[in-house]
């Protein structure tokens, strides 16, 4: 009986805890529909008294932000399937081909993920302008294809490491090509893996900053975050526009979340344990 | 799965029945030929060239010219360089070894109260909440927490003042004595959902007749928490210190929108350092140094990470043979 008891303040405890974490939401959303004399009068902390949507409908307009929502989604979506793709035909040679060197192949990888995007953002930056890629979309989505297809290839070249032979086997003695094989066998059956890394690739390329930030300079190229956090800098605004901001940044994030959430999480699951 | 595998095998089967054995692992090379190009491409070559920048006094225009040791050398002399790294030592602490600490606690306390006593459902909803910030753009918390940390009308202020603490109220991003520890907190906040998960992942592989077993033996929570739990999740706890350390060395979007630096160079840190170096100096040689230095200290700590790691599911092995 006791015991039961001893649980209810941790339960408590942690109620507390998760009510911290999320009340910077809970007061961003609050003020967001705040009119700029509401909060004069009221300050940061007093429940809205109306509806004041003017704020929102400003900062949209202010920032082009469909603009910049169309290219957070172009960008991010091209990436994830790009890289997907990517990482499915470097791990089918790895996991499956099981080529030759291919421990140092996957160890060059994995390397080449955790290198900080510092050592590589001037000369990609120099060598776009040479190309003529500076400030367009596509090099964004170049760059970042490669970034998350290092990470995609790490982990589904295990994942496929482990594939079931025996079907591999059936196949190819049915006459299948290496390329039939991929296709219409491991692709398939992978479906469940490579729809987490989809989300994964999809919403870190949404998240990402520096290399956006000193790539796409135009206004018309801009990412959500980077239109954000530019903003940001230059402190132009004012706090019904600040809220504004960072309600319309964060709502596609939740909307992600919810989405995804069961997506996510087990991603992480698989991440960790590889 | 058997259903996709008839299907491909039927559509398959119409090929020349008869084939010449094939030599393993020969052509699937090619499959890694788009890749291998592309990472030449994106990742080789601009490391390369960026190593090889770092040796040379550029400023990215005209021709490079060679200047040895030289940007080493005055890194070497750089107190802006060395407050950076030890700034980057209070970020480690702030996104690798706190966010771990807390989220072990965290992740035991939702598994064995909450899970067990009060429902998966419970759990779920609450490690959500903790998640949260995970998935939120860094420039979009930098807003957030900006503006709640402004010093008028901010909402930290303002709830110091409704309870009657005024004079706990802070410039809290803009006094340079305070500004590290804010932005240090703020970053407890958006990295802390990462490690809970996985330790949330990890603690279902625990079998739960140990934990039944010392219960019995009259063990209480705590000991059963470090004797039992700690130890058998010690690969997720390598996986996340590693990650999360990285992440931490590397941190730029929070910095950039937080503080830029400020106030004085009160939160500069090597990424955000060599990213002014780069392209508000053009200093872009010195700058090329500044990123090599962090690279090498990265690479240096993932291979350690990654070695305590597989040590670690070795002796997991071992101990479970």
């Amino acid at each position: 009986m006791t015991t039961v008891l001893r649980r209810y303040p941790v339960l408590i405890a942690l109620c507390i805890g998760a009510l911290f974490m999320v009340v910077p939401f809970a007061i961003v959303a609050v003020n967001a529909v705040k009119s700029p004399t509401e909060y004069a009068q009221n300050g940061p902390l007093s429940l809205p008294e109306g509806l004041y949507l003017d704020g929102i409908k400003d900062f949209w307009e202010r920032v082009d932000f469909g603009r910049k929502l169309v290219n957070s989604v172009l960008i991010s979506g091209a990436v994830a399937v790009l890289a997907v793709v990517l990482s499915v035909l470097n791990a089918y040679a790895i996991g499956i081909g099981r080529i030759k060197g291919r421990t140092w192949v996957l160890a060059f990888f994995v390397l080449a993920n955790m290198l900080p995007q510092e050592a590589l953002v001037y000369p990609i930056y120099y060598l776009s302008k040479e190309a003529g890629l500076y400030d367009t979309r596509l090099s964004v989505i170049i760059v970042f294809t490669v970034i998350q297809a290092a990470f995609g290839t790490y982990l589904l070249s295990s994942v496929l490491g482990q594939f079931p032979r025996e079907i591999l086997e059936a196949a190819r003695i049915d006459g299948a090509t290496k390329w039939q094989v991929l296709w219409r066998i491991v692709v398939p059956v992978s479906r469940p893996t490579l729809g987490v890394l989809l989300v994964f690739f999809f919403i870190w390329t949404w998240n990402e900053f520096l290399l956006p930030l000193v790539m796409l300079i135009s206004n018309d190229n801009q990412t959500v975050s980077v239109a954000l956090g530019v903003l940001q800098g230059q402190r132009l605004m004012d706090a019904t526009m600040t809220n504004a901001a960072a309600l319309l940044g964060t709502l596609p994030a939740i909307v992600f979340f919810l989405v995804f959430q069961r997506t996510l999480t087990r991603g992480i699951a698989v991440g960790a344990v590889k | 799965m058997t259903v996709t595998v008839e299907r491909g095998a039927r559509t398959v089967g119409k090929g020349p029945a008869v084939r010449p054995p094939r030599r393993p692992g020969s052509s699937y090379a090619l499959f890694l030929l788009p890749g291998a190009l592309a990472f030449l491409t994106v990742i080789v070559v601009p490391f390369l060239m960026n190593t090889g920048v770092s040796f040379t006094d550029w400023q990215g225009v005209g021709s490079p010219e060679w200047s040895g040791l030289a940007n080493y050398r005055e890194l070497f002399d750089d107190s802006e360089f060395w407050a950076s790294f030890r700034h980057s030592l209070f970020m480690v602490v702030a996104m690798a070894a706190v966010p771990t600490a807390i989220g072990l606690v965290l992740a035991a306390a939702l598994f064995d109260y909450v899970g067990k006593h009060f429902g998966g459902k419970v759990a779920a909803v609450l490690r959500a909440c903790f998640y949260l910030p995970q998935v939120l753009p860094i420039a979009v918390a930098g807003i957030v927490w900006s503006w709640i940390l402004a010093p008028e009308n901010g909402s930290l202020n303002e709830v110091l003042k409704a309870v009657g603490l005024s004079s706990w109220q802070q410039d809290w991003l803009g006094d340079p004595d305070i500004a590290l520890y804010s932005v240090m907190g703020v970053m407890v906040w958006v990295q802390l959902g990462f490690p809970l998960v996985i330790f949330m992942a990890g603690l279902q592989r625990v079998d739960p007749q140990l934990h039944e077993a010392a219960e019995l033996d009259g063990a209480g929570w705590w000991r059963r928490f470090w004797h039992i739990t700690l130890p058998q999740i010690r690969p997720e706890i390598y996986v996340v210190l590693t990650w999360c350390t990285i992440a931490a060395l590397k941190v730029f979007g929070a910095v950039y929108v937080l503080t830029k630096g400020g106030p004085g160079g009160a939160t500069n840190v090597p990424s955000y350092f060599s990213f002014t170096t780069f392209f508000e100096k053009t200093q872009v040689g010195y700058g090329a140094a500044i990123s090599t230095v962090l690279t090498v200290i990265i690479l240096a700590l993932s291979l350690i990470g990654l070695k305590l790691q597989t040590r670690a599911e070795d002796a997991e092995e071992g101990a479970r043979a």
